[in-house]
């Protein structure tokens, strides 16, 4: 380990958090409409698992999405401004918080219908197998996905053609309210779900960013090399509520149980870990800090004064004439 | 050359997949079957397993590969056994395929064709046997084409596989097996226009896919007796072809408008919508549907008779507008 290698993972994560919490900002202020899926305490996962792999490789996400979009090197200016509705964001304003898309960085979207991202993800990797290309796809997703049709249509596809995809389950316990125990039968690990299908599959300290980039490093060369999907489930725990129509301690988590959680703040770990070896300062904290909060709001003005979408853009791109 | 509707699309695939490397066809027993109805014919052997795949039966899953493959580059045709799995796949084709360019901000795109047989075969029961085409109608994003003849459903194939937009193209079991002269060599029909399949002054008929059929034979019981029906098939639904619809009912005044599809919100209710709001002071009477009617699909054959359009209905429907009942 050392520091020019930890220290942009530690910046990456900081940029995620300052992000979305100016995000959560901006909505309380009405900047920001509709539903703000925010990613704090996962950040560990996106930038953990997108630090293993190229930057031509797809990355594709479910509707918490800003922490992978924002990690595969979106432009915070273009995603805040999406978040706005604004005619500078990345989709034009037309997406929104959970259809963030960035196809130069091979960023493939958010996709808001629990499940039904899955099959793309097999899509994509399809297409890389018959264009004999060596891409891998990273496909994240909450462990509500998994007990879902769709996902297991995919496992199966993935396994039985093998696809160079890895499924990264974000298994942050509650499927927006409802606990996993309640949601999945014969609950221990998901990884035996993924097994079922004939598909290797790990589990990871999700709150651990170094632990997370290890064990997708080794996965990304077995898929990558090997022809044939992986199942990875990190888990996580999500410190805000599931959006914010919901708070981070509703009827169905103790407050107890949430500031517990807390403690494992990714952040807070990373930052211990750099501390304890000495390859990092507060100083070195300080000045990311004060960088992250300079990126954050150059993308809030870059949002805010960005123009809404002109009445014409409303018949733009239904179809490609 | 004489051809069955099935070796129509049949060749146009194969003329596709030669020209276009990033063709391939996937769907439930498309490979080694042939297709359930022999569609897909000497594909396997043709172009091998790996533009060719056999699926299991998921209809979510490989409708949904099959975006992902486009949006990355490819252009797969997906087969449906029937479109009524293709039920099963409606998240994939209307959240996915249709929506990905807008969501995106045209960044990505999902070109390609999910096409099989759609509406009533005979006592296939009600799971197998529904017209869904409205419903798809209904998405922007998506194009929607029903040809009826081989010549055009081999011309609009090959434009659908060419088109950059995801394409429902629905094809009827009890055309398959039908004939029609098509042109020797390489030719497309455009998406999106009609053709007046039989000129006439007294009324116009539109129908499309299997009806088209029906209508024609309706058109030349009537012209033994002194009327001439003008039918239009607008082939492509979505686009759909107004304007020669239009020109139709301007010519003749009186307009039938004959569907399989359910009555309630049906394509027909759309059409003469249009034509109302385009051509109402052309209209010398009132528009008259024929549709299938609201109720499933029942299993015996009396039943099932009654719940589609067949020639006594059409003709009453001319005569209605004719003002000669």
């Amino acid at each position: 380990m050392d520091r020019d290698d930890l220290l942009p993972l530690y910046r990456q994560m900081l940029l995620i958090r300052r992000f979305e919490e100016r995000s959560a900002e901006m909505y309380a202020l009405a900047k920001i409409a509709g539903f703000l899926h925010l990613y704090i305490g996962e950040e560990a996962i996106a930038v953990g698992a997108i630090a293993a792999i190229r930057a031509d490789d797809y990355v594709i996400s479910a509707y918490r999405d800003h922490g992978h979009c924002l990690a595969k090197g979106s432009d915070p200016r273009h995603v805040m401004a999406e978040l706005f509705g604004k005619a500078t964001g990345l989709c034009k304003g037309k997406g929104g918080s959970m259809h963030l898309v960035d196809a130069k960085r091979n960023f493939m979207g958010g996709y808001a219908i629990v499940g039904g991202h899955l099959p793309l993800a097999t899509g994509l990797a399809f297409a890389v197998t018959y264009q004999k290309r060596d891409q891998v796809v990273l496909c994240f997703f909450g462990e509500g996905a998994v007990p879902s049709g769709q996902a297991h249509e995919a496992f199966n596809l993935a396994a039985l053609w093998k696809l160079p995809v890895i499924f990264v389950c974000e298994n942050n316990r509650y499927a927006m309210g409802t606990p996993i125990t309640r949601g999945i039968a014969l609950y221990s690990d998901l990884t035996d779900k993924a097994r079922a299908h004939g598909i290797q599959a790990e589990t990871v300290d999700g709150m651990d960013v170094l632990a997370v980039r290890t064990l997708m490093q080794t996965v990304v060369s077995k898929v990558r090399t090997d022809a044939q999907p992986y199942f990875v489930e990190a888990v996580t725990y999500r410190f805000m509520g599931h959006s914010m129509s919901d708070p981070a301690h509703g009827h169905y988590r103790t407050k107890e149980e949430v500031d517990a959680e807390r403690k494992k703040d990714p952040l807070v770990l990373l930052r211990q870990t750099m501390m304890q070896q000495g390859l990092a300062t507060e100083a070195d904290f300080k000045r990311l800090e004060q960088e992250a909060g300079e990126t954050v709001a150059a993308a809030v003005k870059f949002a805010d004064e960005s123009p809404f979408p002109a009445r014409a853009a409303l018949d733009e791109d239904v179809y490609i004439e | 050359m004489l051809i069955s509707y099935r070796e129509a699309l049949n060749q146009a695939m194969r003329e596709e997949m030669r020209r276009d490397e990033r063709v391939f066809l996937i769907g439930e027993d498309v490979g080694h079957y042939q297709g359930a109805f022999k569609v897909s014919k000497g594909f396997v052997e043709e172009f091998g397993r790996g533009r060719v795949l056999d699926t299991p039966i998921t209809e979510a899953g490989f409708t949904g590969l099959a975006v992902g493959a486009a949006m990355a580059g490819l252009r797969p045709i997906v087969e449906l056994m029937t479109f009524n799995f293709g039920i099963l796949a409606l998240d994939q084709i209307v959240n996915n395929a249709a929506k990905i360019r807008y969501m995106s901000g045209g960044q990505l795109s999902a070109p390609m064709v999910i096409r099989g047989p759609g509406s009533a075969a005979h006592q296939l029961g009600a799971q197998h046997s529904q017209s869904l085409e409205a419903w798809f109608c209904h998405v922007p994003g998506l194009k929607v084409i029903a040809p009826a003849t081989p010549r055009d459903a081999k011309g609009l194939l090959k434009s659908a596989i060419r088109d950059p937009n995801p394409i429902i193209f629905i094809e009827a079991q009890l055309l398959y097996a039908t004939k029609g002269e098509v042109q020797e060599g390489e030719y497309t029909v455009p998406i999106g226009q009609a053709e007046i399949k039989r000129q006439g002054d007294a009324v116009t008929i539109v129908a499309y896919s299997k009806m088209l059929l029906l209508a024609l034979e309706v058109a030349e019981e009537l012209a033994s007796e002194g009327i001439q029906a003008e039918v239009v098939d607008p082939r492509t639904l979505k686009p759909l072809d107004l304007q020669t619809i239009v020109a139709s009912v301007r010519k003749t005044g009186r307009l039938v408008i004959v569907e399989e599809g359910w009555r309630f919100a049906g394509l027909g209710a759309q059409i003469a919508d249009s034509v109302y709001t385009d051509a109402f002071d052309y209209l010398d009477a009132q528009i008259v549907r024929v549709t299938g009617e609201d109720v499933p699909m029942p299993y015996a054959r009396p039943l099932e008779d009654a719940a589609i359009p067949d020639r006594a209905r059409v003709r009453a429907a001319v005569k209605q507008v004719l003002h000669r009942a």
